[in-house]
């Protein structure tokens, strides 16, 4: 198993569910969301139906990358905070664990300290879950996530019918 | 690194278009875009210069269908193919499931062809994927043009691993949907034969 493997069960994600959105509450943002570096969206919260919430996870990890590109010129590991200010609306974004990005959309009913506050102490929370995870996927590698049974059991027919729907 | 959720009975994918400068990537993608149904696709982002290159990535999420019960849905992206844009092409290929190598089927693309696959080759390496392992399909595009060369010549020197073989024009779409099935395929099968998915899963079952 590479080491960006990671297998999550209904109770880690309403473990994260539950991180994130006591933060939204506590910093007053509207959207928060967690999305893998490869532009994957994990879980959200807030008003994530008035955003493309797809895009906007694609886009946020683009960013990421990009700014990663930017830390190892100036030969830093990452640059580990970004922010964009809008008029209205804002952006912060955030590395965890290493793996994921929290990303944080707030507007005029919150600040950036608030939001750097309680990002600081979220982000320590879900360090802890993620290395909780990690540690339960290390003592039991191939756990019973019903992954395997499911796909073992699709056939090139299944595959065919895809696109003629 | 696909991402399967069991709850939302979902399964999403990244596949990635890579080649070299002007080779019809971002065609494929607006073609795609044009010709599904809105329901069934999110919105084309491109990340071009002001002179329609592409500067970063383009970006198109698509539905599929449901296999046995989960929506599939695949991430389409394209990386930038210009030579001094390698940072960015690095960086897009995070987390991928599946290539699409778009070639230029003009003779005088071939030289530009053959780097960009080596450039491919020692970028997923440094992503940690071995191109032998990884889902993989080329596409011998532009074969409306008079300069493009046989098929079966070009096929010949650009394989590298006996891989699924397409022939297209994406400005007219032809071969574009037949190459996404392929990749498609590939992925899904290669998801199957895993004993877990790298990526996220989303599992139903108690620890």
């Amino acid at each position: 198993m590479s080491p960006a493997d990671l297998v999550l069960y209904e109770e880690d994600f309403r473990r994260l569910q539950q991180i994130l959105r006591r933060l939204r509450q506590e910093s007053g943002a509207s959207v928060v969301l967690l999305v893998d570096k490869g532009g994957q969206r994990i879980v959200s919260v807030g008003d994530v139906e008035a955003l493309d919430m797809t895009a906007l996870a694609s886009l946020t990890a683009g960013n990421v990358a990009a700014t990663d590109g930017l830390a190892r010129i100036l030969g830093e590991r990452e640059f580990s905070v970004l922010l964009h200010e809008g008029e209205k609306e804002n952006i912060h974004v955030s590395i965890v664990a290493r793996r994921v990005i929290l990303v944080v959309i707030f507007g005029d009913r919150s600040s950036l300290g608030l939001v750097r506050l309680r990002v600081r102490q979220a982000g320590a929370e879900l360090e802890r879950a993620f290395a909780e995870i990690t540690e339960r996927m290390e003592r039991e590698p191939v756990l019973h996530s019903g992954f395997e049974p499911l796909l073992a059991e699709i056939t090139d027919e299944d595959i065919d019918r895809l696109f003629t729907e | 690194m696909a991402f399967v959720d069991f709850s939302a009975r979902e399964i999403h994918c990244k596949i990635v278009y890579y080649g070299p400068g002007l080779c019809g990537k971002t065609k494929n993608l607006q073609f795609l875009h044009e010709r599904t149904s809105p329901s069934r696709r999110g919105q084309l982002i491109s990340l071009a210069t002001p002179n329609e290159r592409t500067l970063f990535f383009d970006f198109l999420p698509l539905d599929v269908g449901s296999l046995r019960g989960f929506q599939t849905r695949l991430h389409l992206y394209t990386v930038p193919g210009q030579v001094f844009y390698d940072a960015a092409r690095r960086a897009i290929l995070r987390g991928v499931d599946g290539i699409v190598f778009v070639a230029d089927s003009q003779e005088a693309r071939l030289a530009a062809n053959v780097e960009s696959i080596r450039n491919l080759e020692k970028n997923l390496r440094e992503q940690g994927y071995e191109i032998a392992e990884i889902p993989y399909v080329l596409q011998l595009n532009k074969r409306d043009l008079s300069s493009a060369m046989p098929a079966a010549e070009l096929s010949r020197l650009l394989t590298i691993k006996g891989e699924p073989t397409l022939e297209a024009t994406a400005a007219t779409g032809a071969g574009v949907f037949e190459t996404l099935k392929a990749i498609a395929r590939l992925v899904l099968l290669d998801l199957r034969k895993r004993r877990t998915p790298s990526g996220f899963t989303r599992a139903t079952a108690a620890s």
